[in-house]
């Protein structure tokens, strides 16, 4: 919709995840306590880090999803040679599709007890919801289902903010019986809210708050995943994004301004707007094709626009076919059409392109794209009847 | 009647001199809405095609009893004139704007709670009451006047599913856009009380789409509040699992956000769910075969 000339954001590309080293350096510009640790890229590097932080430390994989311990990239050193081939077998690990590039390694903590923190944003509730369990661990949502009562929750009114009772709530309901970690506790829940509002935070997880047999309780992990929409004002964490983490063809659309998730088929899918290219993208599907991509051109569409998303999605070796499917409102179809033979002069593509155009300016689009006459593009008066050509087409290439 | 926007709104753009404000008010204004007035903070006394500009939201309001605003001020500056638009005494608020922060409106949703306002969008395409009168961006030559309403999270799709209704014979009531951000000002719900009320609302076609909970509330409400029929459609069935960070998101919804939970759902209030936008417009014309 109205974008204002700022670069394209959909709703598949609305918040930045953060990597667990990152997060815990926002937790401790917060005051909340986190391990010391060091970043290593290298078996090298990680060697030079256990040395300094002295041993036994954790080697720890820093990838964007879950699951981490369970892959193997998670690993305890005794020494700094250890640390060494420690992260000679993590670097370079898959880990859910995703490959270990970094290794955080951090002096290993002993732990008494496991807890869980986090507050997020509720959707449902319209407000920031904090959860605290003294059930910590991997399988929190396994706790969620089967002792529900064990997970404490408590929404804060976003206008009136957060105040102390809050954290001291959290920690009585729980129950929290010691004394000395309900303080700590109750102060990192406090720490944990200025973390998520001042960071514009989607989600703050602690995953697991420790207790250490000293009694001093940590945070040992991090996920951190901010708004994208906050991103204008907070350079610093705006930083933090890993472009070389991305799929390097979601990576280059983001530079382009294109909205694209890479998907597992043959038939290029492109539309503009959120809801009509995943319309688009499940009628791909319901009439017996694989779509290859979700390309959303957003609401302005220009013909640049076109060009660059049509070399995105023609980059992917697996397209066989191009689904072209605008429903012209702010986005003027003549301008699609100007950009789709724009594309087809410049980059010579082969692949057949259904285009079914409706909305502002179609007649004069579909006019230009009859008289340029190419014999690779295939006008379609429906979204239907185009879904169907295109899933036809992509078997015949 | 209607719903939101009609013969008695009087229209006042909020960022009437901007390049997309200007087009797309003047647009709305030779669609037959009546736009009495424009905001731009210090570019009151200028006029844009004979509408009046003025510094301030109360200031035009005073000056020509607007009560509906639309709102196209970029993404750093919109919360703040949808405040402005509110203490100015408007009770009718579109936001066309994209990309506003959710903490944002976090607090904003929480403001207008009890102050009687109807906050549509941000990021949204706007509401349409053919024949009426146009809010927004939606382009209003693909539909005509008639008892279907129409309220969907998206603006092109919403497009889509109009086109076909129109082909098959069907016009629209009213045609609302709510937006698709995880914090909108008004929800399903609010939207279908709305047409629940209205008299010119003969049947509603809900547009959903993944992500939240917002469908799964609506079947609970058709089943319990409404008399008129409603027919839906999800998008997004074939849409890949997101890659969600964390837990929390999961335990809190209890439910998974997909396009086929939210079809079970409204199926299991009675509600008929097309699986393409074509058999959607179908089901409202009651020649898909169920």
């Amino acid at each position: 919709m109205a974008r204002f000339g700022r670069a394209g954001r959909g709703r598949l590309a609305r918040a930045l995840d953060l990597y667990e080293y990152q997060g815990k350096e926002l937790f401790a510009s917060f005051g909340i306590p986190v391990s010391e640790g060091r970043l290593a890229t290298s078996p090298a590097e990680a060697r030079g880090a256990a040395r300094e932080l002295g041993c036994p430390v954790v080697v720890k994989a820093q990838v964007l999803t879950g699951g981490r311990g369970k892959a193997g990239g998670i690993k305890l050193a005794d020494s700094p040679d250890e640390a060494e081939a420690r992260a000679r077998e993590i670097l370079g690990l898959d880990i859910r599709g995703h490959t270990v590039h970094k290794v955080w390694i951090e002096r290993a903590s002993d732990i008494a007890r496991e807890y869980y923190l986090s507050i997020t944003l509720d959707r449902s509730a319209k407000k920031p919801l904090f959860m605290f369990t003294t059930e910590g661990g991997v399988d929190i949502e396994e706790v969620a289902a089967t002792s529900p009562d064990a997970l404490v929750r408590l929404h804060v009114d976003p206008l009136e903010g957060y105040h102390p009772w809050q954290g001291r709530r959290l920690v009585h309901d729980a129950p929290v019986e010691d004394p000395g970690e309900q303080k700590q506790i109750a102060a990192i829940v406090g720490k944990l809210y200025r973390a998520f509002t001042e960071c514009e935070a989607m989600l703050c997880e602690i995953n697991p708050l420790v207790v250490t047999p000293q009694g001093e309780v940590r945070a040992l992990d991090a996920k951190f995943t901010v708004d994208d929409n906050a991103l204008f004002r907070l350079p610093r964490i705006a930083e933090m994004r890993d472009r070389a983490a991305a799929d390097p063809l979601e990576a280059l659309a983001r530079e382009k301004g294109v909205i694209y998730v890479k998907l597992d088929g043959e038939v290029g899918v492109l539309g503009n707007g959120a809801g009509l290219t995943m319309s688009t993208v499940d009628v791909v599907t319901f009439v017996g094709g694989r779509p290859a991509n979700f390309c959303d051109l957003g609401g302005g569409g220009d013909a640049q626009g076109v060009v660059d998303a049509l070399e995105v999605i023609t980059r992917d070796p697996q397209v066989r076919s191009i689904f072209f499917n605008v429903f012209g409102g702010i986005t003027r179809c003549d301008e699609v059409a100007r950009g789709i033979l724009q594309a087809l002069d410049q980059m010579g593509i082969e692949d057949p392109i259904v285009v079914r155009l409706d909305g502002t300016n179609a007649e004069e689009g579909r006019r230009l794209l009859e008289d340029a006459a190419r014999s690779n593009v295939h006008a379609e008066a429906t979204m239907l009847d185009g879904a169907r050509r295109a899933v036809e087409l992509a078997g015949a290439a | 009647m209607a719903i939101l926007v009609d013969w008695d709104t009087r229209l006042v753009v909020q960022g009437l001199t901007g390049s997309e404000g200007r087009f797309h008010g003047l647009r709305n204004r030779a669609y037959g809405t009546n736009l009495v007035a424009g905001v731009t903070p210090g570019k009151g006394g200028q006029d844009v095609e004979g509408v009046p500009v003025f510094d301030t939201v109360a200031a035009a309001v005073g000056e020509t009893d607007a009560n509906t605003s639309m709102i196209f001020v970029p993404a750093p500056f919109a919360s703040d004139a949808v405040y402005e638009a509110v203490a100015a005494g408007i009770r009718t608020i579109v936001c066309i704007t994209e990309g506003i922060p959710a903490h944002e409106m976090l607090r904003l949703h929480a403001y207008i709670q009890g102050r009687g306002v109807t906050l549509v969008g941000p990021n949204c395409p706007g509401a349409l009451s053919p024949g009426k009168a146009n809010v927004g961006i939606i382009p209003a030559e693909i539909f005509r006047e008639g008892g279907v309403g129409l309220v969907s999270r998206s603006g092109t799709l919403t497009y889509q599913i109009g086109h076909e209704l129109t082909q098959l014979g069907l016009g629209n009531s009213t045609i609302v856009g709510i937006g698709g951000d995880p914090i909108v000002g008004s929800s399903f719900v609010d939207v279908l009380t709305m047409f629940e009320a209205d008299q010119q609302t003969e049947q509603v076609v809900m547009v959903g789409e993944i992500g939240g909970d917002e469908e799964e509330k609506a079947a609970a409400f058709i089943e319990a509040e409404m008399s008129k029929p409603v027919v839906a459609y999800i998008a997004g069935f074939t849409a890949p699992p997101g890659k969600t960070m964390g837990h929390a998101g999961a335990i809190i919804s209890g439910s998974s956000g997909t396009a086929q939970a939210k079809k079970n759902a409204l199926e299991a209030k009675g509600v008929r769910v097309g699986t393409t936008p074509t058999e959607t417009a179908e089901l409202v014309a009651g020649l898909a075969r169920v």
